[in-house]
């Protein structure tokens, strides 16, 4: 009966390790504390009418990249756990961490970082930012949005649930390739966490991608041909294409592995015919594409930062949409790659090595326009172009490592070792992390209507910059001396401690960089006032999104916009005679009054509690499958199509902003 | 060729950095020769355009062609060249350590491999454990060692000395103590060591590899003087079907050969 | 011309939905090439397909797309009883094939060629499995269609969804023309 009801779960499952406990005490008490908060300043119906519920992309977005932060945070502090295990972790000393540890703390790393920081992040300024610049309210299909946000939520739980009930995570790499993964090497429910964590948080990122891409093709306001978008709509759409064409893999080769430690099926068994290969095989055709997913948007934000920061239109726009298009197309044609060394012959590796080559074509296509872009003009270093700088500086070298390792014979010796390590982190940091933290701190006034303390925005970046610089330069040349990664331990012979000493103060930098960003955002939400951005338009920007108010009203646009080119809101601004001072805007002189703009009834999406119900319906299905309870797997089942059911008889997810309102609430703005 | 490759892209990332960092200072806001050159519509230049689309081209294009090249020469299962006869150990990479077997001396070794310098050593490998991956880095390429699968690789020592060896690939929680020695020796040495080996009392019976096939962690070198005749196919042919001749090898033994 | 612009991007949308649900399946198909051959000493597929019992299946789904098709038609006009009418139908043709595979599921596993037999066995199961789950969820989809339009009759929105639903049957109807073609033709020939 116990068994029935409860599955594999015993007491045993719940925390007894110094890690789990303390990591679910601090869970509690976030938990604790952020509910009495709530109950203190009697915001729960704020919380659940303003936020959860709502289906509007200004709010997804928000939400999106505060749990990300959270997840981004999480992530960092395993990186920090990594280095000083590996710091100390030489000769007579084993470090703090036992080999399972350490292997269960760098796999969810790994996971957390793609899949939770820096997805999420992605998703949040996509949200915000792109259907602004396309002149388009909401997106496609509002409650896919919620609900999208919603999975990705129960994932980011789902993730970090091991702590309290189960007391392992999966230990074999941030992809858990078999047969290391399977039922005979890894029997415990680490791997199944996993699993249901990337396949929910998989399934709302699915489910984000199509709406983009719906989005971008289906509602893009009238005169915006596709050749007129901005550049990070361009990166946006290519990545998103990237999603739907790649996700269902990932989805499909993880539900795979699953039916095997499940069902005691075999595709990647040792045993029974099963081919641990293929799953090798699947899984980075899926994971090429995934890294590309990561970066391209990131190629976008930089190239809005560097034409607005210059006051330059972007050089060689052509040029750039044929290299996003190029980069997006190529990403499935490289994924053997990351296995070279596993015997596939020459031909293929060799193909395959070429094929990755050319993927720097377009890349190097991109750092050239936007140099060019800075060609004669002002160039002002705000704390976006500071990391522009950062990146291009970084991402060269990194690229370069990067087809270092696409020649098969220089791969034989760097393959899995640090070498490649440093390689990828160069790319995701300097390449993603770097555009995304730029575009937060660019569009964060018209999200929030005040801007970052610059000061602090750039000690950050110097810390970020130094620091990575000090923890991975030693990690290039670790790898040419033969280190491996993943390494628990390691003789005092090999010479490596005091490279991986060096690694260990870096990160303390990037820490305190890290450290930096959440002062800078609490000192400027209390400066606020300070840095209030009145005209909505801060930077003297380029695209559609500036010429909305900041904070964005709920209603995004009060008038649809009309777009006769490329950068259209720049084309609005009155004529420019003579030189302004750098940075000011000119959208204060607007063509047209308040007063004599023609409003029209909108259409607005209602909030919907639905995207949580079925996302936790979800949840507990992903729960009972780890434990094996039959009966709350059916459950789960059956109350997400319910839900699904339900949310079809809605007729009512829409309600009618009349123009008599917009007039009203576009009127009683205070003008400056 | 590593070299070439960092030099040719050197050649175009060099510039590319030294343009960056000459435009930001030069046409920053404060200065008044900026304002002199303001451009602010110059956004096209297409015989520009095709420079940098043709020069990083083209430097992948060199780096392609020695892709090819070098790939070929360097394939894992292409023989070694060489005057000296090869020698042929197949390894089998366990739950954490590795086993070395002699077939042509009638030996066996755990965590310790000699073979005769200047002399090509055809390594064929498989698993009883999950993918591993074999590595001497300091004689050249590493390979991957999988169950159900043989994999291959040829290596030559150009001269004698001693390496270290290891698994790069994550494979469970003994995967960092999963290290080994190689040593290259003169002809003679390696014959005489082959002889002293021959003389130990342990015996790698099929009993004796089930107990060495049980996950252990930091294994110290061992010394067999002999290994059951069967033992390789028996490991190689472990998950496949049961076989239907009396025979327990499969007759055709090609599909698991990588 | 507002309910146009929904429905188009609803159908846009439901397209690319289709084309990843396509993806997912050319992976289960990719496993089931490879491992095709990997029946470990048990039953290979000449040993288990009967030609006739994937040939009834494969009618009764073909018909079942016309069901749904003429369904189709009937909304178009505007006729509430004729479309519920073929959307019963097709319901009855596909619970028909459903079961006929559930029959020649519980044959194989009673005869020990469950899907922990063999790698070829897991990947049967897998692929032609989750087609018949894609079926059901269809099943389940009629049910709620026609209770919709009943209750609401042909609205633009119950028309939009029907038009969305036929894609998904069509949808269903080609990937398992590929099944009986991969699967159960060249397992048997």
């Amino acid at each position: 009966m116990a068994h029935f009801l409860f599955g594999n779960l015993t007491w045993g499952s719940l925390p007894h390790l110094w890690y789990t406990e303390g990591a679910t005490a601090s869970i509690a008490l976030m938990g604790i504390a952020a509910a009495a908060a709530l109950t203190y300043y009697k915001r729960w119906t704020w919380l659940w009418k303003e936020w959860l519920t709502s289906t509007d992309p200004k709010k997804i977005g928000v939400m999106y990249i505060v749990l990300a932060s959270l997840m981004f945070f999480r992530g960092g502090l395993d990186a920090i756990m990594i280095w000083i295990q590996q710091a100390m972790s030489s000769g007579a000393s084993h470090g703090y961490l036992d080999a399972s540890h350490l292997q269960q703390i760098f796999t969810a790393h790994g996971d957390i970082m793609v899949f939770f920081a820096t997805m999420g992040f992605l998703f949040g300024l996509i949200n915000l930012i792109v259907p602004l610049q396309i002149g388009a309210r909401d997106l496609a299909f509002p409650f896919l949005n919620s609900l999208g946000f919603w999975l990705y939520a129960a994932g980011a739980v789902f993730i970090n649930l091991f702590f309290v009930v189960g007391g392992e995570f999966a230990s074999a790499g941030w992809l858990s390739l078999p047969p290391l993964a399977e039922l005979q090497y890894s029997p415990g429910t680490g791997v199944d966490y996993w699993i249901w964590s990337l396949q929910i948080s998989g399934l709302g990122t699915l489910l984000g991608g199509l709406n983009f891409v719906v989005t971008i093709l289906k509602m893009r306001v009238k005169g915006m041909t596709l050749m007129k978008m901005p550049l990070f709509t361009w990166t946006s759409l290519c990545s998103m294409v990237l999603v739907i064409a790649s996700f269902p893999v990932l989805t499909a080769t993880t539900l795979l592995l699953w039916l095997d430690r499940f069902f005691g099926m075999h595709f990647f068994t040792s045993g029974f015919g099963g081919n641990p290969m293929m799953y090798v095989n699947l899984i980075w055709m899926w994971g090429h594409p995934e890294v590309y997913i990561l970066v391209i948007p990131s190629f976008g934000i930089f190239s809005e930062i560097v034409a607005t920061f210059s006051g330059k239109r972007i050089y060689g726009y052509v040029s750039m949409v044929c290299a996003a298009i190029s980069i997006t197309l190529l990403s499935f044609l490289v994924w053997l790659h990351h296995f070279f060394t596993m015997g596939s012959g020459a031909d293929v590796n060799a193909f395959f090595g070429i094929m990755t080559g050319i993927i720097a074509i377009p890349t190097g296509v991109q750092m050239f326009n936007w140099v060019m872009t800075m060609f004669r003009g002002r160039i002002r270093f705000t704390t976006p172009m500071h990391y522009f700088l950062g990146f291009v500086s970084l991402f060269t070298f990194g690229g370069m490592a990067g087809v270092l390792l696409s020649i098969p014979g220089a791969d034989f010796e760097l393959h899995n070792s640090l070498f490649l390590v440093a390689h990828f982190h160069t790319m995701i940091v300097s390449g993603g992390l770097f555009g995304i933290f730029a575009g937060i701190v660019y569009w964060f006034p018209k999200v929030t209507g005040f801007k970052l303390n610059e000061r602090l925005g750039i000690r950050a970046f110097w810390l970020w910059l130094a620091g990575f610089f000090l923890s991975f330069t030693p990690l290039y040349i670790l790898g040419f001396m033969g280190a491996t990664r993943r390494l628990d331990h390691y003789a005092v012979t090999a010479g490596y401690q005091p490279y991986f000493i060096a690694a260990a103060i870096g990160i303390c930098l990037i820490a305190l960089g890290a450290i930096t960003q959440l002062w800078q955002v609490v000192v400027s939400t209390k400066e606020r006032k300070q840095n209030q951005d009145t005209t909505g338009d801060p930077w003297d920007g380029r695209t559609l999104e500036w010429s909305t108010h900041s904070p964005v009203p709920f209603y995004s646009f009060a008038v649809t916009p009309e777009v006769h080119s490329r950068d259209a809101f720049w084309e609005t601004k009155i004529g420019r005679k003579e030189l302004p001072p750098p940075g000011i805007s000119l959208s204060r002189r607007e063509a047209i009054p308040p007063s004599t703009k023609k409003y029209e009834d909108i259409e607005m999406s209602a909030n919907t509690a639905m995207g949580i119900y079925l996302s936790a319906f979800v949840f507990l299905f992903g729960f009972a499958a780890v434990w094996h309870i039959i009966w709350l797997m059916l459950a789960g089942v059956i109350g997400a199509i319910a839900c699904v059911i339900v949310r079809s008889f809605d007729e009512h997810t829409e309600y009618t902003l009349t123009a008599a309102e917009v007039e009203k609430i576009e009127m009683a703005r205070k003008l400056p | 060729m590593i070299v070439t490759a960092v030099l040719l892209m050197l050649a175009v990332a060099i510039p590319l950095l030294a343009m960056l960092y000459t435009f930001a200072w030069k046409y920053r806001a404060g200065n008044p020769k900026a304002d002199k050159t303001y451009d602010p519509e110059r956004t096209r230049g297409v015989f520009r355009e095709l420079i940098w689309w043709a020069i990083p081209a083209a430097v992948v294009a060199v780096i392609a062609v020695m892709n090819w090249q070098s790939t070929h020469a360097l394939d894992p299962y292409k023989a070694i060249v060489s005057d000296n006869k090869p020698v042929t150990i197949q390894v089998v990479a366990l739950e954490w350590k590795w086993l070395f077997i002699y077939p042509a001396q009638g030996i066996a070794t755990v965590n310790f491999v000699e073979f005769p310098e200047a002399t090509p050593v055809h390594f064929e490998l498989t698993a009883d454990a999950p993918m591993s991956s074999f590595w001497i880095p300091e004689l050249g390429s590493q390979i991957y060692a999988m169950s159900t699968m043989q994999t291959q690789i040829d290596l030559m020592a150009s001269s004698t000395g001693e390496y270290v060896g290891k698994d790069t690939e994550i494979n469970g929680a003994g995967y960092a103590g999963m290290t080994f020695v190689a040593k290259s020796a003169s002809q003679e040495d390696f014959d005489a060591w082959t002889a002293s080996v021959k003389q130990s009392q342990n015996v790698l019976t099929m009993d004796a590899y089930n107990a060495l096939m049980a996950p252990s962690q930091n294994n110290p070198q061992a010394f067999y003087s002999s290994f059951d005749k069967n033992l390789y196919g028996t490991i190689l042919t472990r998950y496949m079907p049961p076989a239907t001749s009396s025979d327990s090898m499969p007759a055709n033994m090609e599909g698991m050969k990588m | 011309m507002k309910e146009e612009i929904a429905d188009d991007k609803s159908i846009f949308g439901f397209w690319v939905y289709l084309m990843t649900d396509l993806i997912l399946f050319s992976v289960l198909f990719g496993a089931y090439a490879v491992l095709r051959g990997n029946t470990f000493g048990g039953p290979a597929p000449r040993d288990l397909f009967s030609l006739s019992s994937a040939l009834t299946s494969t009618l009764v789904l073909l018909t079942s797309s016309f069901t749904c098709g003429l369904a189709a038609i009937a909304a178009q006009r505007g006729k509430r009883n004729g479309t519920i009418a073929w959307l019963t139908a097709t319901f009855a043709l596909g619970a028909t094939f459903l079961t006929l595979e559930l029959a020649e599921f519980s044959r194989f596993v009673a005869t020990g060629a469950s899907w922990q037999r063999s790698a070829f066995l897991s990947s049967f199961f897998t692929l032609v499995g989750t087609h018949g789950l894609h079926i059901a969820v269809g099943l389940l989809w009629i049910v709620v269609a026609v209770i919709q339009v009943r209750l609401r009759g042909l609205t633009p929105a119950t028309t939009s969804k029907l038009t969305r639903f036929t894609l998904f049957w069509h949808f269903l109807d080609i990937v398992w023309i590929f099944i009986f073609t991969t699967v159960y033709l060249l397992g048997i020939i």
